[in-house]
């Protein structure tokens, strides 16, 4: 039977997902392969699938590990950038903003799902009416706000509407609780545990995968985050790695870009992400299944 | 019982602390905040004044408004078609042909990229001079296209770019809803000599129908803030050819400092994608039953 199906049209298939795979995977090649190039070959030197003359210059210089006289020769403008430092700042951003997240929605999630206290659905309710807020609505205030408290360039102005919580998370990790069983719960309080410690020692524990789910989740979109951190954090020395990508754009020469530069940059921002794939691909892959409704 | 009610509650308040403070402090408060400023004329550097629904009257006037939200609406139709056409393709060829987590993990890599690094990329891949596109389109005796700088090119470009890096993604939303259609349906309807693409008409189809719905929701609902890409490629150029409903909002409040009237197109907006969420909420409601 399997062999039978292995026709024309399983082999039409493979092919149809293999041309799929190749057009999703080979941009990020071809940023490689211009990172590598020196930028006076951009013009000779742009059809093979290696550049004739490989060099690291690109990544050296828009990591801040040139002169300016040696990134000016490679094709930089001149300006200061530091893509380690965009680097660390953003991994930093993540992890705060990850962390805290998701511990502050699984203790709100916890007490949803399973502690007693007047007003508990209401307030749910309220929660979850937050998800039908579309972002633009709050930013212009939020942004006020935080400029108003002085928090402009800052890192704690930057993570401070996200740190604290998102309703889905909290939506997310109640239904997961929910779904615990109490027997357990039970038999902590039996042996005289409090709230606190019935969270801590078997709650928590025991929703290791929805936990790492969120926080990946979290990770993932808080490294994409642009537009709010362009507005609070555009100083150079908070300067995540996308909005750092973003001036890069705007201050190379829009006749004759810094490609090499920029497409060096861009690889320095996909690598994180690339190194998350390699080692949590399939949680990341699972997290969908769960996700998929968000 | 009594007492342990009550314990309940004074730790409910510690648990609950820090979501609410931001709830109230970064949902709440700007939420009301917004609304007021919706109605008054602000500019950061004077205190707001009431205008009442001046600034919603001048919108409806306002051709800039109604053009940049006729882009995205294009825009959107764009993304979303090729979008859902393409992973309903690409899921169907998975759930037909492997399980491969590797291949699944590779799908996911575009949408995994930053936005503004997948614009940088293609802004790159599609240059006019040098662009490797144009570069293939000349070896075939076409072009050279100014994709994203001809005004009737660049929004398809755009929309083209948006569907590279979520098609993986809604395809493997599609294909997780596809494993949860009970394989024995395709074996009997094998041995009854169904063809494949009869099978996908026939049972693949209608039984994701619950999921194509959510997930087509969704995809609309994060299509219409489309952002990121313009701001690093076209900058809503060129001639507002690509001034979607975001990029007005964003240029009105931080380019001119209309954040009055900024707001009041915010609102605009979070009108539309807030009938959007219901429709959601509904589908998830409807899905949940469906295949639970």
């Amino acid at each position: 039977m399997r062999t039978r199906n292995l026709s024309a049209g399983r082999v039409f298939a493979w092919i149809a997902m293999i041309t799929f795979l190749v057009v999703t995977i080979f941009p990020f090649w071809w940023m490689v392969r211009t990172a590598l190039t020196p930028a006076g070959d951009l013009f000779t030197d742009n059809a093979g699938l290696l550049p004739h003359d490989p060099t690291f210059i690109n990544f050296l210089r828009v990591l801040g590990l040139t002169t300016e006289a040696e990134a000016r020769a490679a094709g930089g403008s001149g300006a200061k950038i530091d893509f380690a430092r965009y680097l660390l700042n953003s991994i930093i951003y993540c992890g705060l903003i990850a962390g805290f997240q998701t511990l502050f929605c699984a203790m709100a999630g916890y007490a949803f799902a399973r502690l007693r206290f007047p007003g508990r659905d209401a307030v749910f309710a309220i929660l979850i009416a937050a998800l039908m807020v579309p972002p633009i609505f709050t930013l212009l205030p939020n942004f006020i706000l935080v400029k108003d408290l002085g928090l402009i360039n800052t890192m704690a102005g930057m993570v401070a509407p996200t740190i604290l919580m998102t309703p889905f998370a909290v939506f997310f990790l109640r239904q997961f609780f929910l779904s615990l069983p109490r027997d357990v719960e039970e038999a902590a309080i039996l042996d005289g545990n409090g709230p606190w410690g019935i969270f801590w020692r078997i709650a928590l524990p025991m929703s290791r995968g929805p936990l790492i789910t969120i926080g990946l989740t979290t990770i993932v979109w808080a490294w994409k985050d642009f537009l709010w951190p362009l507005l609070v954090g555009r100083g150079e020395d908070n300067r995540l790695v996308t909005v750092a990508l973003g001036v890069f754009r705007q201050q190379s020469p829009n006749t004759a870009p810094d490609w090499t530069g920029l497409m060096a940059a861009s690889t320095l921002s996909v690598l994180p992400v690339l190194i998350l794939l390699v080692f949590m691909g399939k949680r990341l892959v699972q997290s969908l299944n769960f996700t998929g409704s968000k | 019982m009594k007492t342990k009610r009550r314990d309940d509650r004074r730790a409910a308040w510690w648990f609950l602390l820090p979501v609410l403070v931001g709830f109230a402090v970064f949902y709440g408060y700007p939420a009301i905040r917004g609304a007021w400023y919706s109605v008054t004329d602000y500019t950061m550097l004077n205190q707001p004044s009431f205008v009442g629904a001046d600034n919603y009257t001048e919108l409806a006037r306002d051709g800039e408004f109604w053009h940049s939200l006729l882009v995205t609406v294009w825009y959107v139709v764009l993304n979303i078609g090729s979008q859902t056409l393409l992973a309903l393709g690409v899921a169907s060829l998975m759930h037909r042909l492997t399980r491969s987590t590797v291949l699944r993990a590779a799908l996911l890599l575009p949408w995994l990229v930053p936005n503004v690094t997948v614009g940088l990329l293609w802004m790159w891949l599609l240059d006019t001079n040098l662009g490797f596109v144009n570069h293939l389109l000349t070896s075939l005796g076409v072009g050279p296209v100014g994709f994203l700088t001809d005004a009737t090119w660049a929004m398809p470009s755009v929309a083209a770019i948006n569907t590279w890096a979520y098609t993986g993604y809604t395809a493997l939303l599609l294909y997780a809803g596809m494993l949860q259609i009970p394989q024995y349906l395709y074996e009997s309807a094998a041995i009854d000599g169904a063809n494949e693409w009869r099978m996908f008409r026939r049972i693949t189809l209608p039984l994701l129908r619950p999921v194509l719905a959510l997930v087509l929701v969704v995809s609309l609902i994060g299509s219409f803030q489309i952002f990121d890409t313009i701001a690093v490629t076209t900058f809503g150029g060129p001639v507002s050819a690509t001034r979607v409903i975001y990029y007005f909002i964003y240029e009105q409040a931080f380019r001119y400092f209309h954040m009055g009237y900024a707001a009041a197109a915010a609102i605009c907006l979070a009108l539309i994608l807030g009938v959007l969420t219901a429709i959601q909420m509904r589908l998830l409601r409807a899905s949940r039953s469906d295949l639970a």
